[in-house]
């Protein structure tokens, strides 16, 4: 299995070194609207052979637009072909993410991949491994429905003969769009979906093997870093590079416009002519951004469009019944992966390669194309493995960098790594939000009506989009790309308003989303989007009802629930979590429970949170969660718990220490000490309880977690202390404040 | 200005030649081709370039070339390979014990150096080990249960006869 991997890997990299290219040989998809609906990512990728290929000796190779994030995909797409096809797991090979060879399926965000990829693949498995029958039955002279099919081996009835599939795949076979006619195999059938697997990649990374693009060294290969400017928004004065010129070891120093760089033989060499280019520049600054302390503030007061996300009954509808109100703030939260981002690019006769970990390499040369001034067709971007990244890091932004660094030097081989406060100061953040819930408690303790209105920058800056570019360098040229319009991810997904549809039964309700075009800072995708903030406004808020009501949260919550799914990993976490814990002589203990179904159509989380809090230093401890999910049929039942586990830990994290700082010019969080996550001395314990559900659809679950998340543990400290944190970070100073 | 330095890395004298100042890690992955020390932050504040200096986990992006001279080096390559893997590596294999796997390096770096210390470290102790290490998937609990993992079978290892 590993050795897969590996082979995947080497042969990609070797590529590289070799000079080949691989032409792009997938048929565009029939024009959108004319042509069958097919299921999954076959919809838009409608060929057989651009998903799968039936090798000499009987393995295959399965071709998937969806990256490894370290989510576990490849692993958990391998199982699903594996079992559609009747083949041994170790006989499926993976190629991911490239422009040459891998449809073209977005972005790998959203937690959606097993929901299209995964459903493309299995469909196209199903279909392949029927057309392989079929061929088998007209070289053996016997009736389909006698053959048998074992390890990739089509036998007759009797054993007495048999055909392997590479023997049967020659030619033209799978040069055919998709029917999606051949049904997957039932529930009960699957062999390999469905367990725990051991991830493809891991003995690589726990022995240092060479998997990540920071790890891909190509012969003649140079070492580039960028100088950003020190603020957002700052002009470059003037700059005297004499001296880094003569540094040991410096190629080139490269400027256009605002944009600064260096490459040089050796790594460090780049790194020291970096600090001195930074020395050598000059800029002037100015204070674009606003207080930090009153960005929220800010946020309600800037123009914004209004959207009526949802609306139901009579929202204004009143019986005079006891009204509430509360406003939930988060601030912008950085990626903060523990590796920056990284790239090699190398142009070599008007074409461009680069090897990049971005989520998505299509969109990612769409803009490089734009900001280049090339063809697409010019450019190959093929996905190598980074640091997890949660989102739209700066992975793309060094992509751009590497490449124009790599054309500054007659194209020689340009490997370019962000320095940790270049990823930090530059990456575009998770966008600050208020949101605003008010509702009207009737006497029986129903909820007459609801209004929820949300205040937030978009979620959604991503390469790709249909004008600018999101690349950061492509702004500072000196004949700048500047991005696009801002929007955002519409319903039913959402993205500031993701999860702001309650999933509870209100009669009347009302959800309006205020986007803010204006954005003091940077800001794109992070996991979880919007539906973390609406999430923790929502359940924080239905814990208020309920106190106010007088009834226990969980009976609350199933009184306004009809979903069963929904109902059971409400049920199943409080069961598990048992009694809640007596004083513990580590301050005052508290529970809290939180639920969420993911957009409102993936997985289905429900958490318990146990806390304690110190009333006299602030401190918020978590100390243990359970949780529910229901994430459909599971295909790697371990994948998924390791999933959700970090989700919850990544959501604490985010929960009690987080915020990106800044001052009025620019980000002041620029290491770990400025901006901390949560360390070993401070993680929760957490259980999963997975109810599978092997006949329903798979539901994405990677980014489930986060919502409920925080929300049980504000109701957590709720519980413990009778006062309601509604402001993010749980910090020891809201904490002290909250209880003075 | 360039020297060349002798070094002593997971077993082999290797020769290198560099600055001096230049930080050990990028002669590592540089020089010598190795992948398992990472650059996280440059800082010496995640943990994820960290390799063993005389069983002691040191920073190598923040320790310089020159300081590590006849000292031996010993990187997550020199624990063993994907076909011998040390009883960490196993362990972290068995436990599933990373999601991306870039702060792995530094985890088991720095988990050997605890077991030879505390063969039998106690949940809290691996904890307290680690807490200068960072993990941003949030895979902690999966990491904690590897080292235990990894200290169990090592003892039964030494008893079994």
């Amino acid at each position: 299995m590993t050795a897969g991997l590996l082979r995947l890997s080497r042969r990609a990299f070797g590529r590289a070194v070799a000079g080949l290219t691989v032409a792009f040989t997938l048929a565009p998809g029939l024009v959108f609207g004319q042509a069958k609906k097919l299921p999954g990512s076959l919809l838009n990728n409608r060929r057989l052979d651009g998903w799968l290929r039936v090798e000499p000796d009987g393995a295959v190779t399965v071709f998937t637009g969806k990256v490894e994030l370290g989510q576990g995909i490849l692993t958990a797409l391998s199982q699903i072909a594996a079992d559609e096809l009747d083949l041994p797991f170790e006989r499926v090979r993976m190629v991911s993410g490239s422009t040459a060879e891998t449809p073209d399926e977005g972005h790998t965000a959203g937690s959606q991949s097993i929901e299209y990829s995964g459903t493309a693949i299995r469909y196209a498995a199903a279909e392949a491994r029927r057309l392989l029958l079929e061929r088998a039955a007209e070289r053996l002279g016997q009736p389909i429905d006698s053959l048998v099919v074992e390890d990739g081996v089509v036998l007759t009835a009797d054993r007495s003969r048999h055909l392997g599939y590479g023997e049967l795949a020659g030619g033209d076979l799978l040069q055919r769009e998709a029917s999606a006619m051949v049904p997957p195999k039932p529930a009960v059938r699957r062999r390999i979906a469905g367990q725990p697997i051991p991830r493809l990649d891991l003995p690589a990374k726990f022995t240092g093997g060479a998997i990540y693009v920071q790890d891909l060294r190509l012969t003649g290969m140079l070492h580039g870093r960028v100088v950003h400017p020190p603020a957002y928004h700052a002009d470059l004065l003037s700059l005297d590079e004499s001296a880094v010129r003569r540094l040991p070891g410096v190629i080139a120093v490269v400027r256009d416009g605002r944009f600064l760089g260096v490459v040089a033989e050796r790594e460090e060499q780049a790194i020291a002519a970096r600090a001195a280019l930074q020395k050598a520049a000059r800029w002037s600054h100015q204070a674009s951004l606003p207080r930090s302390d009153r960005l929220h503030q800010e946020l309600m007061g800037m123009p914004a469009d209004t959207s009526q996300v949802n609306s139901k009954g009579d929202p204004t509808k009143s019986t005079g019944g006891r009204r509430l109100e509360a406003s939930y703030t988060r601030p912008c939260l950085a990626h903060a992966s523990i590796g920056p981002s990284c790239a090699v690019a190398r142009f070599g006769q008007d074409r461009l390669t680069v090897w990049s970990h971005t989520q998505g390499v299509f969109p990612l040369r769409r803009d490089l194309a734009r900001v280049l001034g090339m063809a697409e067709g010019a450019i190959t971007v093929i996905h190598g493995q980074g640091s997890g990244c949660y989102g739209h890091n700066g992975a793309d932004d060094v992509a751009l960098d590497a490449a124009l660094l790599s054309r500054a030097v007659d194209g020689r081989p340009v490997r370019v790594q962000w320095m940790r406060d270049d990823e930090f100061a530059w990456e575009p953040f998770g966008s600050a939000m208020v949101v605003r819930v008010a509702a009207e408690l009737g006497a029986d303790g129903g909820i007459v009506n609801w209004s929820h209105d949300i205040w937030s920058n978009t979620h959604s800056n991503r390469p790709g989009s249909n004008a600018g570019t999101n690349l950061l360098s492509g702004w500072h040229l000196s004949q700048p790309v500047p991005a696009g319009p801002p929007k955002d991810i519409p319903q039913p997904n959402g993205g500031g308003d993701r999860n702001s549809i309650p999933l509870y039964e209100f009669p009347n309700q009302l959800v309006r989303y205020h986007l803010v075009k204006e954005m003091p800072l940077r800001v794109s995708a992070l996991r979880a989007l919007g539906a973390y903030a609406n999430i923790f406004a929502i359940e924080s808020f239905m814990d208020e009802l309920a106190a106010a009501a007088g009834i226990d949260p969980l009976a609350f919550r199933l009184r306004h629930l009809k979903d069963e799914r929904a109902r059971a990993v409400l049920q199943a976490a409080v069961d598990r979590a048992g009694a809640a814990p007596p004083a513990a002589g580590d301050g005052l203990p508290g529970r809290g429970l939180a639920f969420a179904q993911y957009k409102n159509h993936a997985a289905y989380v429900a958490v318990v949170a146990d806390v304690a809090v110190n009333p006299k230093d602030g401190a918020l401890r978590v100390k243990r969660t359970v949780v529910a999910v229901d994430a459909g049929e599971v295909i790697n039942p371990d994948g998924l718990r390791n999933q959700i586990e970090g989700g919850v830990i990544q959501s604490t994290s985010w929960s009690l220490k987080e915020q990106v700082r800044f001052d009025r010019e620019g980000v002041t969080s620029r290491d770990w000490v400025s901006y901390p996550i949560l360390t070993f001395a401070e993680m929760p314990e957490v259980e999963v309880v997975v109810l599978d559900r092997p006949d329903q659809a798979p539901l994405g679950a990677g980014e489930a977690a986060q919502g409920p998340t925080v929300a049980a543990i504000a109701n957590a400290f709720a519980r413990a202390t009778g006062r309601r944190l509604r402001d993010l970070p749980f910090s020891p100073d809201r904490v002290r404040k909250v209880m003075a | 200005m360039s020297q060349t330095f002798r070094l002593s890395v997971n077993g082999a004298v290797r020769t290198v030649t560099a600055d001096g100042d230049t930080p050990l890690l990028y002669v590592l992955r540089n020089d010598l081709g190795l992948n398992g020390p990472r650059f996280g932050c440059g800082l010496g504040q995640c943990g994820a370039c960290s390799v063993l200096i005389g069983n002691v986990p040191v920073r190598s992006c923040s320790t310089p070339l020159s300081a590590v001279q006849d000292a031996a080096v010993v990187t997550l390559e020199g624990l063993g390979s994907i076909d011998k893997p040390h009883p960490l590596q196993t362990a972290f294999i068995a436990e599933q014990a990373a999601q991306c796997g870039y702060c792995s390096n530094g985890m088991i770096m720095t988990a050997k150096s605890l077991l030879d210390e505390n063969p039998h470290p106690k949940p809290e102790q691996v904890r307290q080990a680690l807490s200068g290490n960072l993990c941003r998937c949030g895979t902690h609990t999966r990491i904690v249960r590897a080292v235990l993992r990894a200290a169990d079978h090592l003892q039964s290892a030494k008893v079994t006869p």
